[in-house]
C-alpha cells in the first residue's frame, strides 16, 4: 500500500504571487492492479509520482510505500521496492537493450550480474517483446521500442510496486495499446502494483482498476473507473465540457 | 553489425528458462562462455561486451596501444645516448630519463581518470575539468606569485610544503564550488559548468592583465612554467605525487560499478539507489585531488584529457568504467610519450609538447568523430 500523509510540495518563493503549492494530499492507493493518475496540465500528478519514487524531496508530509518511510530509508533499501521511470530518459552513455535491463538488477546485485540476474533480465525482455531487439543499441530502436525497453528496465527491478510518468507519451495507437496490455499483465500475472500518470482519461478508464483525479494539486476524485467516469464529475476535474458515452467495451470520455 | 547477430539469432533457440538461456558466470564485464553450448548459438548474457566481435576490438586496441606504449617507452630511454651503452654514463643517462617517464606515466592515469570520471558525473562528453577552471587557478596562482614578488615568486613555489599547498588550494577551490553549487537551490550541473567556466575566463583574464604588466624577464620564466613541460616536470615531487594519484585512482576504479550506474543520470541511477548527489560529489572530490596532482608535476594539459577520454570512449565502445579507464590510461600514456619522444628527437623543442598534442591530437579526434558521427 502507499500511503501518503499530509504531503505538499512549494514550487516558487512561499507567499510570492507566482507560487504554486502541490497538496496537501492524504491519499492511500492500494496494492495490487493498476491505478491510474490524472488530471489537467500542472495539477501535481508527476509531482506527487516522483515524490512517491524519492527522486524529488518533499516539503511536509509523510510518504510510506509498503511500510517503509520513502523519504528516510536508505535509497537502495526503497530500491528493492518500488521503481520509477520518468518521461525523459536520455543517456550519454551508448547501451544496448539487454545492458540497459541489466541495470534495473543493480540494486539487487550491485553490477555483479549472477545467474539469477540474467534470468531476471531475460524474462523482462520477453515480457515485453523485445527478445528479437535485446541487441541493438538503443539508438537503433524507434520511440516505441525504447520505451519498452525502459520499462523492461523498470520491470526486471522486480519490485513490488512499479511507478511510471506518462509512459504512452509519443507512442501511436498500437504502442499505446501494447503498452498498456503488457502492463495489465505486468499487474495480473507478476502481481506488481502499477501507478501510472495518463493523459488519455479512456486509456486510463479501461486498463486501470483506480482512478486518481487531482486538481490544483489536490485529489479531486479517487474510486473505481464506473465512479470517475461520469459527465460530471470528468467535467469538473477537466475544466471542460465531457460526455460520456457507453462505447463498445465500456464507456468513453468525449470531449470534443 | 547488426545483420551479423541478427544472423547468429537465426539459429539460436534462446528460450527464456532453458539452460542455455542463463549465462553460468556473469562477471559484469567478462564474457562467459558456455563449454556445453553448440557452436553457432550464442547464450543470452548481459554484459559490457556486447559481441565477440567487440570483444576482439577491444583487445586488438589494447594490445596495439600497449605495442605503442612499449615502443615510445624504449625510445625515450634509449634513443640518442650520447654514452657507449653498458657504460656507468648511460645508465645514469637511462636512470634520468625513467623520471621523464614516470611523470608522463603519472600525467596519464591523473588526466585520463579524472577525465572519465568528471564526465561521468556530470552527464556530458564535451566539459573536462581544465574547462572548469582548474587550470586557470594553477595559472592565476603562478602568475600571481612572480607578479608580486617577482622572479623570486618562481622560487617561493617550489618544494614539498608549497606543492601540497598549492595541490590543497585547488582542491579546496573545487570542493567549495561543486558544494556550492551541487547542494544549493541551483542543484543543476548545467549551472555549475556555466559557473565554473565563468569562473575559468574570469581567473585567466586576471592572469593575462597581470602578465601585461611583468617585466620581459619576468614574463619569460613564468611562460617556461605554464606550458604543460614534461622534459622539466617536477620529478622531485613523484614520491609524494604517485601514492596520491594511485589513491584517489584506486578509489575510483572501487567504485566503478556505481560510476556506471550515475553515468545513467540522476534519475536512473537515484532509481536503482544510488545516491546521485553524494555520489556525485564525491566523484568530484576524487577528480580535484587526480587534477591537482597532474597539474602540479607538469602545469596544464588543457586538451590531453578531453582528447583520451573522447578517444577511449570510441574505441572501447562501453559503459563499464573498468574498460574505460585502462584504455583511456594507455591512450594518455601513448599520446604523451609519442610526442615527448617526437618533440625531443625530430623538433628538438621537448618543452611544448602540449602544442603537438593539441595539434595531432585534434585531428585524430576530429577524424574519428567525422567517421562514427557521435560522441
Amino acid at each position: 500500500m502507499i500511503s501518503l500523509t499530509e504531503v505538499t510540495k512549494n514550487y516558487g518563493s512561499k507567499g510570492s504571487a507566482d507560487s504554486v503549492q502541490i497538496g496537501p494530499m492524504t491519499v492511500e492507493i492500494a496494492a495490487g492492479g493498476i491505478t491510474a493518475l490524472v488530471g489537467p496540465n500542472g495539477a501535481g500528478k508527476s509531482t506527487i509520482l516522483t515524490m512517491i519514487g524519492r527522486l524529488l524531496g518533499v516539503d511536509s508530509g509523510r510518504i510510506e510505500v509498503a511500510g517503509h518511510d520513502v523519504v528516510n530509508s536508505p535509497s537502495k533499501t526503497i530500491a528493492k521496492i518500488l521503481s520509477i521511470l520518468r518521461q525523459e530518459n536520455h543517456f550519454v552513455t551508448r547501451l544496448t537493450v539487454r545492458q540497459l535491463v541489466g541495470f534495473g538488477r543493480f540494486p539487487h546485485s550491485k553490477g555483479r550480474l549472477t545467474a539469477e540476474d540474467e534470468r531476471h533480465i531475460s524474462e523482462a525482455i520477453d515480457f515485453l517483446d523485445l527478445a528479437e531487439l535485446e541487441n541493438r543499441y538503443l539508438d537503433q530502436l524507434s520511440g516505441g521500442q525504447r520505451q519498452r525497453a525502459y520499462v523492461a528496465m523498470v520491470l526486471a527491478q522486480n519490485t513490488d510496486y512499479v511507478l511510471l510518468d506518462e509512459p504512452l507519451n509519443n507512442l501511436d495507437m498500437q504502442h499505446a495499446v501494447q503498452m498498456m496490455q503488457q502492463l495489465r499483465r505486468a499487474a495480473d500475472e507478476l502481481g506488481r502494483t502499477v501507478l501510472i500518470v495518463l493523459h488519455d482519461i479512456n486509456f486510463a478508464a479501461h486498463y486501470s482498476d483506480q482512478i486518481l483525479a487531482m486538481k490544483d494539486g489536490v485529489v479531486a476524485e479517487h474510486g473505481p473507473p464506473e465512479q470517475i467516469m461520469r459527465d460530471a464529475v470528468l467535467s469538473r476535474v477537466f475544466n471542460t465540457e465531457v460526455t460520456v458515452i457507453d462505447g463498445p467495451h465500456g464507456p468513453l470520455a468525449v470531449y470534443y | 553489425m547488426t545483420t551479423q547477430l541478427d544472423r547468429e539469432r537465426g539459429q539460436d533457440p534462446r528460450r527464456a528458462g532453458s539452460p542455455e538461456a542463463v549465462s553460468g558466470r556473469g562477471r559484469g564485464w567478462a564474457p562467459a562462455e558456455h563449454a556445453a553450448r553448440p557452436p553457432g548459438v550464442r547464450a543470452r548474457r548481459s554484459g559490457a561486451i556486447t559481441s565477440r566481435r567487440h570483444g576482439l576490438r577491444y583487445v586488438a586496441v589494447m594490445a596495439l596501444l600497449g605495442g605503442l606504449s612499449l615502443f615510445f617507452t624504449l625510445g625515450i630511454l634509449g634513443y640518442g645516448n650520447p654514452m657507449p651503452f653498458g657504460s656507468s654514463g648511460y645508465w645514469l643517462i637511462a636512470q634520468m630519463r625513467i623520471k621523464t617517464l614516470l611523470i608522463i606515466g603519472v600525467v596519464a592515469f591523473c588526466q585520463a581518470m579524472a577525465t572519465v570520471a568528471f564526465q561521468t558525473a556530470t552527464n556530458n562528453r564535451i566539459i573536462t575539468p581544465s574547462i572548469m577552471g582548474f587550470e586557470s587557478l594553477y595559472i592565476a596562482i603562478q602568475t600571481g606569485a612572480v607578479f608580486f614578488f617577482g622572479i623570486a615568486g618562481v622560487t617561493m613555489l617550489t618544494g614539498l610544503p608549497q606543492f601540497l599547498m598549492q595541490a590543497a588550494a585547488m582542491v579546496l577551490f573545487a570542493t567549495i564550488l561543486y558544494s556550492w553549487l551541487l547542494s544549493g537551490k541551483f542543484s543543476n550541473i548545467h549551472i555549475m559548468l556555466l559557473v565554473g567556466v565563468v569562473i575559468g575566463g574570469g581567473l585567466g583574464s586576471l592572469s593575462t592583465f597581470m602578465q601585461r604588466v611583468l617585466t620581459p624577464s619576468e614574463f619569460d620564466v613564468l611562460t617556461a612554467r605554464l606550458f604543460g613541460n614534461i622534459g622539466n616536470g617536477r620529478a622531485e615531487y613523484l614520491p609524494y605525487a604517485i601514492p596520491i594519484a594511485l589513491l584517489a585512482g584506486g578509489v575510483l576504479w572501487w567504485r566503478a560499478r556505481r560510476l556506471n550506474v550515475v553515468a545513467l543520470g540522476r534519475n536512473t541511477a537515484d532509481n536503482l539507489g544510488v545516491n546521485h548527489k553524494r555520489e556525485v560529489m564525491f566523484i568530484l572530490l576524487l577528480v580535484s585531488v587526480l587534477m591537482a596532482m597532474s597539474t602540479s608535476l607538469v602545469g596544464p594539459m588543457t586538451f590531453l584529457g578531453f582528447l583520451v577520454a573522447t578517444l577511449a570512449y570510441q574505441f572501447a565502445d562501453t559503459y563499464s568504467h573498468r574498460m574505460l579507464f585502462p584504455m583511456a590510461m594507455l591512450i594518455g600514456y601513448t599520446v604523451l610519450a609519442g610526442a615527448f619522444f617526437i618533440m625531443r628527437h625530430v623538433f628538438y623543442a621537448e618543452g611544448a609538447v602540449t602544442l603537438i598534442i593539441e595539434l595531432l591530437g585534434g585531428i585524430v579526434f576530429l577524424i574519428v568523430l567525422m567517421r562514427k558521427g557521435r560522441l
